[in-house]
């Protein structure tokens, strides 16, 4: 009954069951850390009533809740853009990381951390507290753009060109990071460590004030690439011919990357493999429309990243892993069993 | 005339493919395209399938195509490519509902699409993945989404088919080109078609065109285009020519040598060996 004539699951009960492992995470996430909160604490939080521990309400409201929502958004925007570039590329290891997004935004943010006081002051005093992530959303487009572009030279898009291109950039963008780096003072280097190895640790409701427009923005203009994207999955000419405008969809799916990974990075640095290992998961289960694939990928993207960072607050605790490092211990091992086991994609 | 072609040139990375191509196509003809490998046949479907740019005009419906709308346009055109590779999990219905407008049916019961997959001997493979589907069966179903995309359009519709028969057996070649002629005579259909098999198209074309190195070399009915002396000058290989039954010609290339062994006698070395 669950599955359809395809043998896949369908749309509605998948959508309900993400829905409950979403709740279900999120009470575990608000739950789980250094200082213990039990599930009547929330509940009387969100009743209005007094708590009897107001150190629990403080927890809950100014540290849990918005760690998870930014953990959610990020997750949800990642997995999202991993589905759209690897609709847009026709390839299922296409990953915001590997083309080179990630390290074009985490680059950037770390300019203006190194260099905001010098070279950087103008950007700094042009963009008060919007300078992370508008510089964090212009690296990533920026380089997803000269991606593009050098893989699109002789007018058809080069997959391994694009592949290359990524790994050409990343080495760049790497070696700039390590020069910012050698230059950083111990303060911008405990913060350049944090856009590195990712981290929700920090995160509060001005984070989320800053980056959630431009995430919710991306998260919400994806579907409407839903159809166009399908028919990229039968090649670039097909989309012209079924009366679709190639490029604009190009652009809008650069700009729409571009957009939420830059955000994304912008408060919580980099995190690696959501993209790559969530859409292909929801579409071994569900199929590869991304009618289907881009909500579902938002949801089981959220859900797996606040998963993933409240295990990463208990295995160490009372410290805390980078999400980083964790999601690339999850990844890894995924992304090697992906490559040994794909015959259909 | 649903399609003009005036003088048209194409080039592709800075060689001349195709040096001015005139042809025309009226509603419900079934017109196809001969000549041997890099003649320029797909490079002019490609041209007039809004795939490569050109010099000269291509008029759909009397109107230049690059004035029309990209949305509108798909409603007048379909183009089937030579190739069409799907290495993602779609269903087969799942492809020929691209070829259907947005909104065009709800999910699941579209009657164009079923009656489509129907004819072309797809729909038992309807809930299938696409990678999985035999050479044959991707191109049936490209076909079906193909055709799903003009088949209820009101208006001149145009055709365009580059190969559509070269991967599947002869009684599916049967079955979709009397699908295709069948949708020229009885709705009106133009069809602009690539092929090799020199029999099919004499068997369903209502008028071919013969093409070599860019050129077009001759144009006219079966009888016209398939003589052995076109056939050798454009082709290089010997034929006879005979008229079946039916009334159509029929090309039986001739062998050369000794009884047999098979001699190509437009190949120099087997005619050195010979």
């Amino acid at each position: 009954m669950i599955r359809d004539a395809a043998g896949r699951f369908g749309f509605t009960p998948s959508l309900v069951v993400g829905l409950l492992a979403a709740v279900l995470v999120a009470l575990v996430s608000v739950t789980s850390g250094a200082y213990p909160l039990a599930f009547t604490d929330i509940l009387s939080v969100i009743t209005g009533r007094e708590a009897s521990d107001p150190v629990a309400s403080m927890v809950l409201l100014e540290v849990r809740m918005p760690r998870f929502l930014l953990g959610f958004l990020v997750g949800a925007v990642l997995a999202v853009s991993g589905a759209l570039l690897q609709g847009l590329f026709r390839n299922p290891l296409a990953d915001p990381g590997l083309i080179g997004v990630s390290a074009g935004a985490s680059l950037a943010a770390i300019a203006v951390i190194v260099l905001g006081n010098t070279w950087l002051g103008g950007w700094l005093a042009m963009t008060g507290e919007w300078a992370l992530p508008i510089a964090a959303f212009l690296g990533g487009s920026g380089t997803v753009l000269l991606a593009w572009r050098i893989a699109n030279r002789s007018g058809q898009t080069a997959v391994a060109t694009l592949l290359l291109a990524g790994i050409a950039i990343n080495a760049v963008a790497g070696a700039a990071t390590g020069l910012l780096t050698f230059y950083a003072n111990d303060e911008e280097l405990r913060s350049l460590t944090f856009w590195t190895m990712g981290s929700l640790g920090h995160a509060g409701w001005d984070d989320l004030l800053v980056g959630a427009p431009f995430m919710l923005l991306a998260l919400l203009a994806a579907p409407l690439l839903a159809r166009p994207l399908d028919a990229f999955l039968l090649g670039e000419s097909v989309v012209g011919h079924l009366g679709y405008r190639t490029d604009t969809v190009k652009k809008a799916a650069i700009l729409v990357v571009g957009l939420g990974v830059g955000a994304a990075v912008a408060v919580s640095g980099l995190i690696g493999f959501v993209g790559l290992v969530v859409p292909h998961l929801v579409r071994q289960l569900l199929g590869a429309s991304h009618r289907v694939v881009l909500p579902l990928s938002a949801l089981v993207g959220g859900t797996l990243l606040v998963a993933a960072d409240s295990l990463a607050r208990v295995v160490v605790a009372p410290a805390e892993l980078p999400i980083g490092l964790m999601m690339a211990l999850i990844g890894g091992p995924f992304f090697l069993a992906l490559l040994l086991r794909t015959k259909v994609i | 005339m649903v399609l003009c072609v005036n003088n048209v040139q194409i080039s592709v990375e800075r060689s001349r493919i195709v040096h001015g191509m005139d042809c025309q196509l009226a509603a419900g003809e079934l017109l196809m395209l001969l000549g041997p490998n890099g003649a320029g046949k797909s490079t002019l479907l490609k041209a007039i399938s809004g795939d490569l740019p050109y010099i000269g005009n291509v008029m759909l419906s009397g109107r230049e195509l690059g004035y029309w709308r990209p949305e509108r346009l798909a409603r007048q055109r379909a183009v089937m490519p030579q190739r069409v590779d799907v290495n993602f999990p779609l269903t087969v219905e799942e492809v020929v509902q691209l070829g259907r407008r947005p909104g065009a049916a709800r999910r699941g019961s579209d009657p164009a699409v079923d009656r489509l997959m129907n004819e072309l001997d797809i729909a038992h493979l309807k809930h299938r993945l696409v990678p999985g589907l035999s050479g044959g069966e991707q191109q049936r179903l490209q076909l079906a989404r193909v055709l799903a995309q003009i088949i209820d359009s009101p208006g001149d519709r145009l055709l365009l088919l580059d190969e559509c028969t070269s991967a599947l057996d002869p009684a599916h070649q049967q079955l979709v080109l009397d699908l295709v002629r069948r949708l020229a005579k009885e709705e009106g259909v133009a069809v602009l078609a690539v092929v090799h098999d020199l029999n099919l198209a004499a068997q369903f074309a209502d008028r071919l065109l013969l093409m070599k190195a860019g050129h077009l070399v001759q144009e006219g009915s079966a009888w016209e285009v398939l003589t052995p002396d076109l056939l050798e000058t454009v082709y290089g290989f010997a034929a006879r020519v005979v008229e079946l039954e039916e009334g159509y010609p029929m090309v039986v290339p001739r062998r050369s040598g000794l009884s047999g062994t098979y001699t190509a006698p437009w190949n120099p070395s087997c005619r050195q060996a010979s």
